[in-house]
Parts: C-alpha cells; sequence; structure tokens
C-alpha cells in the first residue's frame, strides 16, 4: 500500500509540476475571468433587453370616465404594490378602430386592448398577455370602481433578526450557490481529466509507467495531481475573489449562515468538491485512458458532460425536498451525492451523515479507479497482435464497439 | 537461479492468439536474447513478463516473484515505442524514470547528471527533451532505464532506430551491465546483434518457442560445413567424400561427417588427394535461425524497418 502511494505521489508531482510550470497554467487561472466578463457583458446587455421588453402596455378604449377611474385606481395600487406589478396603461379613448387592428398596429406597440366597462371590463388580445395580466386588469376595475371604499388599509411594520420560514428560504439560496461553484469547479476539471492519459498514450510514455508501477497508481497519481492544481486555482481565485468582495463591500449579497455554520459549511464544500472531482475524475480519466486520440477524447465528452449535467440537475431538483425518497437517492447516489450532500449542510445541522457520505463517495471512487485498470490492461496495451487488427483497418473501443482507423 | 522463468503463456487478443504456450528460462547474470520476425509475440511476452499485461494462461516468476510488478525497483525496461515527455529536462526524465523505480528524485537527478557525462551528453543535461536529437533523446531513456541500477534489464528492440555508433554504444552499455552480474534480456529482429551479445535465446516464430539454449547449441544443430580443394579428382580418398556433396571444379562443399573431421583428414591424405585447401565452418546464427524457424521466418527476420541498420 505505501508503495502504491509513493508511486501514485511520483506520478502525481510530476503531473503536477509539468502542469504549473506550463503557460498554459496561466490561462487556466484566468479562465474564469472569461464567464465573468462575458456573463458580465451580457447581463447588461439581458438587462437592457429586459427594460425594453418588460413594460407591456395595455390600451384603453372605455369612456373617458372610466379611463381616467381606471388610470388613478394603477396609481394609487402601483404606490402600493409597486410599479411593475400593473401593466402600463395607454389611454386609446373610444375608437373606430376594431381591437385586432389597434393590436396590429405596431407604432401602438400594445400586449392587449382593454374595452367595455369598469362593471364588465373586456380584455382582448393573443392568449400569453391575456393570462398573465386579466387578474391585475380585475383587480384595477374593481379599485377604480369601488374608489375611496376600497382603500388599502396602512400596514404598520417591525423588523426582526430572524424567522424560520425566511432562513429556511435564505438557506435554499446558500445551498445553490454552492451546487453551482462546486459543479462549475468540477466541470471546468472533468474536461483537463479526460485528456490526461491520451498525453501518456501519445507521447509513449505508458507503457514505462505500466511497466514501472501499478496502473492503479497512476490514475490516481494523476487524478490527485489534477486536484491539487484545481486547489491552487481555486486559492488564486478565492483571494482575488476576496480582494473584489473587499473592493465592493455591501455591494456584494451576502448570504444567511448555512444549518452547519459557515467553517464547517466551507469544508465540506472543499470536502464535497474534492469528492465530485474523484468520483467524476476517476471514471473521465477510465474513459479516458480507452481513447487514443484526442479526437476520441472530444467525441466522448458529450455524453459525458450530458452525464454531468443530469447529475447536477439531480442535486438541484432535490435541494428543497430534504430526507425525501428522491433526495435521499440523490443522497446516496454517487455521482449526485456531493451535489445533493452540500444542499443539506446549508440546511441541516445533522453532521455524520456526511461522515458516511464521504466515505461512501471515497470508495466509489476507488472503485470506479480498479474498474478502469481492469479495462485499461484488457484493452489498451495489446500491440502484439501482430498488427493483425490494424491491418484489418479496424480497432475497437472498449473491446467493444468496432471503428474504422480514420 | 533464473531471473525469469515462464511456462506456457498464453495470450489472446480478439481470439488471436499473439502469444501460444511460451516457455523460457533466462539465467540470471546472463545476456538473453528474444529472436523473432515482427508480429511473432517477442513484445507481448515481455509484456507479460513484466506485468504490464496478465497473461490469459500460464505461469510466470521475475526475479522469483509470481507478481512481477513488486519487483520493479530491480528492474529496468525500456519499451519498443520510445516515449518521453518533450517539456522536460533530460537529467530530469533520467531521474523521474528513477523515481518510479523508488529512487529518491534528488539521488536521480545526481547519477543522472553522472550517467550522461559518461554518455558524452554532459551539456544536454539541461535542455528540454524536444530540444535534443532522437539519437540523444534515446540515449537518456537508455540512461533512465539503468539509472536506479537495476538486477533485470529488459530491452524491447534497443536498436531499432540507433545509427551504427549508437548501436555500438549499446552494445558496449550491454556488456558492461552483464560484467557487473546484471541480467539483460532483449528482444530484436536482428540476428547480428543477438550472435555478437548473447550466451542465451530463444527463436519464437507465430507466438511459440521454437528454441531456447545456448547459442552455441543452436548452432550446433547444424553440422559444420567443410569446403576442400583438391589436386586430383577422384581416387580411394572419395569414398570419404558424401555422395550428396557439392562439386565446383576442384572444389568440394559438404557437410562434415557424423564420424568428424579425423577420419576425413585421415582418407585425404592416405588417399592422396592432394588437399590445396581445407575450411570447416561453423555455421552461423542465422543458419541455425532459418533451420530451426524456417526460410519464411528468416526472410522476415532479415527486413529491416525503415532507417534502420543491421
Amino acid at each position: 500500500m505505501m508503495d502504491m502511494i509513493k508511486s501514485a505521489y511520483v506520478i502525481g508531482r510530476r503531473d503536477f509540476t509539468a502542469i504549473i510550470f506550463s503557460k498554459a497554467f496561466l490561462f487556466f487561472l484566468l479562465g474564469p475571468m472569461f464567464p465573468l466578463l462575458v456573463g458580465g457583458a451580457a447581463g447588461a446587455l439581458g438587462g437592457e433587453v429586459a427594460r425594453d421588453i418588460a413594460n407591456p402596455v395595455v390600451g384603453v378604449t372605455m369612456l373617458a370616465d372610466d379611463s381616467r377611474a381606471l388610470m388613478a385606481a394603477r396609481t394609487a395600487l402601483a404606490e402600493q404594490m409597486g410599479e411593475r406589478r400593473f401593466p402600463e396603461l395607454k389611454l386609446l379613448g373610444p375608437s373606430k378602430d376594431d381591437p385586432e387592428t389597434l393590436l396590429k398596429n405596431t407604432q401602438n406597440g400594445l400586449i392587449a386592448v382593454l374595452e367595455g366597462t369598469l362593471d364588465k371590463p373586456k380584455l382582448i388580445g393573443t392568449a400569453g398577455p391575456i393570462d398573465a395580466w386579466k387578474g391585475e386588469i380585475a383587480l384595477l376595475a374593481t379599485y377604480a370602481r369601488n374608489g375611496d371604499a376600497m382603500k388599502l388599509s396602512p400596514v404598520e411594520t417591525q423588523l426582526v433578526v430572524q424567522s424560520a420560514g425566511n432562513n429556511k428560504q435564505k438557506q435554499l439560496l446558500t445551498a445553490q450557490a454552492a451546487q453551482v461553484l462546486v459543479f462549475m469547479l468540477t466541470m471546468l476539471l472533468a474536461g483537463m481529466v479526460m485528456s490526461n492519459m491520451v498525453e501518456e498514450k501519445a507521447n509513449k510514455i505508458i507503457e514505462i509507467l505500466a511497466a514501472a508501477v501499478p496502473m492503479d497508481a497512476v490514475f490516481i497519481g494523476k487524478l490527485f495531481a489534477m486536484l491539487a492544481m484545481a486547489f491552487l486555482g481555486i486559492i488564486v481565485w478565492a483571494s482575488v475573489g476576496f480582494g473584489l468582495v473587499a473592493l465592493a463591500g455591501s455591494a456584494i449579497p451576502s448570504f444567511p449562515t448555512p444549518a452547519v455554520g459557515w467553517p464547517m459549511f466551507i469544508t465540506l464544500c472543499i470536502v464535497y468538491f474534492a469528492m465530485a472531482y474523484l468520483v467524476l475524475g476517476s471514471l473521465f480519466i477510465g474513459i479516458g485512458a480507452q481513447a487514443a486520440t484526442v479526437r476520441e477524447v472530444q467525441t466522448l465528452s458529450m455524453p459525458v458532460t450530458m452525464l454531468q449535467l443530469i447529475n447536477f440537475f439531480l442535486g438541484m431538483y432535490t435541494v428543497a425536498k430534504i430526507n425525501q425518497p428522491i433526495e435521499t437517492f440523490a443522497a446516496i447516489f454517487p455521482f449526485s451525492s456531493p451535489f445533493a450532500m452540500i444542499a443539506r449542510a446549508a440546511q441541516d445541522p445533522t453532521l455524520w451523515h456526511h461522515g458516511v457520505a464521504i466515505l461512501g463517495q471515497g470508495l466509489f471512487a476507488l472503485l470506479i479507479v480498479r474498474i478502469g485498470v481492469y479495462l485499461f490492461r484488457r484493452n489498451v496495451m495489446k500491440s502484439g497482435s501482430g498488427g493483425r487488427v490494424k491491418a484489418a483497418g479496424k480497432r475497437k473501443l472498449f473491446g467493444l464497439v468496432s471503428f474504422g482507423r480514420g | 537461479m533464473h531471473a525469469i522463468e515462464a511456462r506456457g503463456l498464453v495470450k489472446i487478443f480478439d481470439g488471436f492468439r499473439a502469444v501460444d504456450g511460451i516457455d523460457l528460462n533466462v539465467p540470471a547474470g546472463s545476456i538473453y536474447g528474444v529472436l523473432g520476425p515482427n508480429g511473432a509475440g517477442k513484445t507481448t511476452t515481455l509484456r507479460m513478463l513484466l506485468g504490464i499485461i496478465d497473461p490469459d494462461d500460464g505461469v510466470r516468476t521475475l526475479l522469483g516473484s509470481d507478481r512481477p510488478l513488486s519487483q520493479s525497483k530491480l528492474v529496468g525496461y525500456l519499451p519498443e515505442e520510445r516515449g518521453l515527455y518533450q517539456s522536460m529536462r533530460a537529467v530530469d526524465t533520467i531521474a523521474f524514470m528513477g523515481a518510479l523505480r523508488g529512487l529518491p528524485l534528488q539521488e536521480g537527478v545526481k547519477r543522472g547528471r553522472v550517467l550522461l557525462e559518461e554518455a558524452g551528453l554532459g551539456e544536454a543535461a539541461d535542455r528540454q527533451i524536444r530540444q535534443l536529437s532522437k539519437g540523444m533523446a534515446q540515449t537518456v531513456q537508455l540512461m533512465g532505464t539503468i539509472v536506479h541500477e537495476p538486477r533485470l534489464i529488459v530491452l524491447d528492440e534497443p536498436f531499432s532506430g540507433l545509427d551504427a555508433i549508437n548501436q555500438g554504444k549499446l552494445e558496449r552499455m550491454i556488456r558492461a551491465q552483464a560484467a557487473k552480474g546484471v541480467t539483460v534480456i532483449f528482444s530484436t529482429h536482428v540476428i547480428a546483434h543477438a550472435e555478437r551479445l548473447c550466451e542465451r535465446i530463444a527463436i519464437i516464430a507465430k507466438g511459440r518457442v521454437s528454441f531456447d539454449g545456448l547459442v552455441s547449441t543452436a548452432r550446433d544443430r547444424l553440422r559444420p560445413q567443410v569446403h576442400l580443394e583438391t589436386e586430383t579428382m577422384d581416387g580411394p580418398w572419395r569414398a570419404a567424400i558424401p555422395a550428396n556433396c557439392k562439386a565446383e571444379g576442384n572444389w568440394w562443399h559438404f557437410t562434415l561427417p557424423e564420424t568428424g573431421v579425423e577420419p576425413l583428414l585421415k582418407a585425404l591424405v592416405e588417399g592422396k588427394a592432394g588437399v590445396r585447401s581445407l575450411s570447416i565452418e561453423r555455421p552461423g546464427l542465422h543458419d541455425a535461425f532459418v533451420a530451426i524457424a524456417g526460410e519464411d521466418a528468416a526472410a522476415l527476420m532479415d527486413q529491416p524497418t525503415a532507417g534502420e541498420l543491421t
């Protein structure tokens, strides 16, 4: 066992130093900047577009008195409930044009036309806006019709520090944020792990490694080298992040304290990131080891990414369903377990089941490594066929599916 | 005492028996050659012996252990497909290969520098592999194979791709290691290398061992060839010449009779043949290979791969 660990260390050390002293590592460190920049730009652009399209206008063709009363009702209610709760009203007065013509007129920019009386309003438009604003229009008409009789009672408010319902809801937010963060980091590394073994095969070093150390040590060494590199990246990113938070101050939203407390939650996030990476990484390195070329790795990366997304969605779906069967399944199923358990840590103070989950995930990662090694030894090292398979112009992936040589 | 023993090794790839019941005995401290044409099963056999792949049937022991990888610290291996990390420095490459076999990294760096100096590549120690010529890179890999001072060195087609000078250096290195008591086993499809270096050989063809033993034993399978020139064309001495001899003028070419050379000489002298020239030529390993493995296998052996010197 000690020999195995030492061998894995030799492999891991080589990979780690080779990566961090390469120019490409700088791009890796800058990697998160690109989505932030793109996200920021897209957000600003999207906000602008949203502002343009988020103010629906309803044309009002009621009689003048009804139209004025309706407008006054909107002003009064919007003060209490918020401007965006109601569509904008455009008073058109009784029109000789039929509602369909008014709606087709692009200069009006109407989503619906309101006609009739306050007692019997009629909203005309397409299905979406009708469903979205029917209730609000009814409220406006009722308020306009009743005037002061429907004056809203003033609500006295008193702020408290905590409420169970609010905390629960906000802890969900913490859980989801942690899940997204861990998923993003895992996703960032997955492709790199997958292509890791291809380098060894392309350099033809794999046989030297396989002859010197158990393949388990090669797989494990490579996995931990990438994990170490990821932690180095996280330290750099976190340092930059804290710097930005310090600069931005209160502009950054604060997350509520998770159920297990911040120190334990951060610790568990780090551990679950490592486990998510090891569980998925062990699978990816096993699959990648079967691939002979970068092209094959690229072909394999699509289903692998889909698998990752399914696991992530499972974790996301169960975030508010603690202890329900589906959430228990997500917590046990090794590929979704890290994400589901992060959600638990945010919402449930119990600690012992984290120990069980981490142990289970670790054992599962080892099992996947063993299977990957078995397949590698069975399918990859076979040049001794005297070129027979190559000569036939075909070779096999995982010993199952034949591929023509391109 | 055998450094390697194998009994009935079998390896099947996709229904094809790449290795079909191979038995081998490699004595400790010997230089042992595995001869065979391309595709004979040499590489697969070596990989099974080293534990890189497992046999489908049969048993093997390497330095006394049936778990070959457990002995990896005592073994050096140069695979047929040479490969190195291109961005690694030469000296670090040697140290890394030593570290894989349990040698502390710093010690590997020290020894690596010494080995490179001895090989005349001292100046290349701190250069990246991608900056070295192919021959220099191969030398670096060879240094990495021996840096941890193994008891057994396994070389798969070590002469492949080397120029004549580097082939000579490699032969000297193999002899030097053997002189220190290290067992060296190498595969080759070039008979000349095995003939110059090996005490013992195994001849492999179509996944089977056709011969395993001393080079001299392989040669002894063929009778020596006699080339005789006489002054006279006939006489009582002719009775000592085999009936199937090949005659060219006054020259007679034939296989030495099993009775040996003395009765032949006696018949020639007493029969007054007037011997002008007499040579008795011991068969080479090539002839033995042809006799053992067949003409087809020998023809494949004699075809070097592109750019390869024999």
